[in-house]
């Protein structure tokens, strides 16, 4: 229902009522992004909806990363189109990311800010204004028990209570989708587990989790999971259905049965 | 000879990132003298104490743990870059502080940070450190063939240029070129996919069959069936070391892979009976760990379903390493 929309409606509460009435949160049609010769990403078209814990999965080079930034309004896709958070990701990259909230391992925080002004720095980013950063900081730091560490420097966390923060400071605006690129590299086996009942505790408020994951034991906790190979889309269902699909007992055997078709010489 | 052997190993510093304790084995903070008084200190309800563990020759020893655990630092001692508060360790019968350059003529190290030289080529790199080492692409040719080959093709390729997995083919490859008899590679699968990383222990399990001791580091828990013998490490302290085989075998409690139709509220629910000593999530199911050995499948149906829930699948099985980690880092 969303392809209906023309590329030259631009009205963003026409669009806001459609989003609102649709249960599509990401829409993407033929979307390819080529460098040169190089097509790293080919056609892939899929739908992601409301509430729903979308695994993106693929080898390192399949195309993922470059994906991601298209579908958060960071890179123009060569051809295809996308709508994110009822936006489209070539002509409103702006309304996008202001509906959007993004974590990676590697970004997240500010190290030297305190625990409270990361909080009220992207905040402010995501035009909140100030009283209701104030309520939702008292609130956030009930909810991850972070009382003690509100003046501490965020540099200073342990690694796990660091990505609990991250996680929920990507959420802080209450965003449509949020977009989590391995979100879980490095951490403890428990911490890594807490990590999900967050995301779990996110989808339960409406939220769409978009992620990317090298462990297979987190593509089950996925509702859907999609794999990449080469640039292309080659599986998306359930895990219950993939593996199926595929006669395997695991994600992973899932994954390594795809993956190996690789004829990519990336990494 | 042991290939390495470490006593009483401590080492103590603040991360200069983060201004917290990091390192390996446990403070005195008797002595401390941190400025930083906020600075966050490992569970010290053992005691003081440095590490111990050996290392047997052409034995592959994994260290397992999470990022900030002390792998890092392990790996910087023994490879003689950086020195230890205290306790001893020797590499290949060579003591690290006193005999440093024969262990650097005698180790390979592939650190977990890509650190060739981005702008000199594949060919280039591989030429350098065999000449630092006095010798030879050819003369250990041999040895690095079945990796090398796979990324000889793009031999005049800036290594700054090359993705992910053919920059660690390449370190794996500028560690090996002077022949080490030890090999020290830290975190070499991180961030890496399923497949890359099956492929990369593939490689490892080749060079032991040369001879070659292997100490190698990572926070994948599943990697760490393909090691001969693992220590687990969080917070600077070894939490067990072993074959993967005795520690899965010394679990202590009956451990059962549980699923229903409603998994969230499953698992809020095995948490709050007092049966239960602890539940994860694992993948599609989750495992209860039970201490009562008397409890049947028959039971803890009777009580999970009696709780509401539809399509209960119960299965009792053997533990993985992760399952042993999460108990053994709560206890």
């Amino acid at each position: 229902m969303l392809y209906a929309i023309e590329p030259e409606l631009k009205d963003r509460k026409m669009n806001n009522i459609i989003q609102q009435n649709s249960n599509i949160v990401i829409t993407a049609e033929n979307l390819t992004k080529k460098f040169g010769h190089f097509t790293a990403v080919d056609n892939i078209s899929f739908e992601v909806e409301r509430g729903e814990i979308f695994g993106f999965l693929g080898a390192n080079g399949a195309g993922k990363t470059t994906a991601m930034r298209m579908l958060s309004g960071l890179s123009i896709p060569t051809s295809g189109k996308g709508i994110v958070a009822g936006y489209d990701i070539e002509t409103q990259t702006e309304l996008v990311k202001k509906n959007i909230g993004y974590m990676s391992q590697k970004f997240s925080l500010y190290d030297d800010l305190k625990v409270w002004e990361n909080i009220e720095l992207f905040g402010g980013i995501y035009g909140m204004k100030d009283k209701e950063i104030k309520v939702k900081t008292d609130e956030l730091m009930k909810v991850l028990n972070f009382e003690n560490e509100r003046d501490k420097l965020v540099g200073s966390l342990p690694l796990g209570f660091k990505q609990k923060l991250a996680f929920s400071v990507s959420i802080f605006h209450n965003p449509q989708v949020v977009f989590l690129d391995e979100p879980t590299g490095g951490v403890d086996p428990i911490t890594r587990r807490q990590f999900w009942e967050l995301i779990y505790d996110a989808t339960s408020r409406g939220i769409t989790v978009f992620v990317t994951t090298h462990y297979m034991d987190e593509a089950e906790y996925c509702n859907r999971v999609s794999i990449m190979v080469d640039g292309k889309i080659e599986a998306l269902d359930s895990p219950k259905d993939l593996k199926e699909q595929f006669n395997a007992a695991s994600m992973d055997e899932v994954f390594q049965q795809l993956a190996r078709r690789s004829t990519r010489q990336a990494d | 000879m042991l290939a390495i052997e470490v006593k009483n190993l401590y080492k103590n510093y603040y991360s200069t990132k983060s201004g917290n304790f990091a390192g390996i084995g446990r403070p005195d903070l008797t002595e401390d003298t941190n400025p930083n008084s906020s600075a966050i200190y490992p569970d010290l309800s053992g005691g003081v104490g440095g590490i111990s563990f050996s290392v047997n020759r052409g034995e592959i020893f994994g260290i397992i743990g999470p990022d900030g655990a002390g792998k890092t630092t392990l790996f910087r001692i023994l490879t003689t870059l950086i020195l230890a508060n205290s306790g001893t360790a020797s590499v290949d019968g060579f003591n690290v502080v006193t005999d440093y350059k024969e262990i650097r003529k005698r180790v390979g190290y592939m650190p977990g940070k890509f650190s060739l030289y981005q702008d000199l080529t594949v060919e280039e790199n591989l030429n350098f450190f065999a000449t630092v080492f006095k010798t030879t692409i050819e003369e250990n040719y041999e040895l690095v063939k079945d990796i090398y080959q796979q990324i000889e093709p793009f031999k005049n390729r800036r290594a700054g240029k090359l993705s992910g997995g053919m920059k660690q083919k390449l370190a794996l490859s500028c560690a090996l070129i002077h022949k080490p008899s030890i090999l020290f590679l830290d975190e070499p699968t991180t961030g890496v996919d399923p497949v890359s990383r099956k492929e990369f222990w593939g490689m490892l399990k080749k060079l032991k069959e040369k001879g070659i001791t292997i100490l190698v580091s990572t926070p994948y828990m599943d990697e760490a069936s393909l090691c001969d013998r693992i220590a687990l490490i969080q917070g600077g302290q070894f939490l067990k070391i072993d074959t993967p085989k005795n520690i899965i075998s010394q679990y202590e409690n009956k451990l059962w892979a549980v699923q229903s139709d409603t998994m969230y509220k499953l698992l809020m629910d095995l948490r709050a009976n007092e049966l239960t000593k602890n539940c994860f999530a694992f993948g599609d199911k989750h495992h209860v760990s039970i201490a009562n050995k008397q409890i049947t499948l028959e039971n803890l149906k009777e009580l999970i379903e009696k709780l509401g829930h539809k399509n209960v699948l119960i299965r009792e099985i053997e533990p993985s390493i992760e399952d042993c980690f999460m108990q053994l880092s709560q206890s």
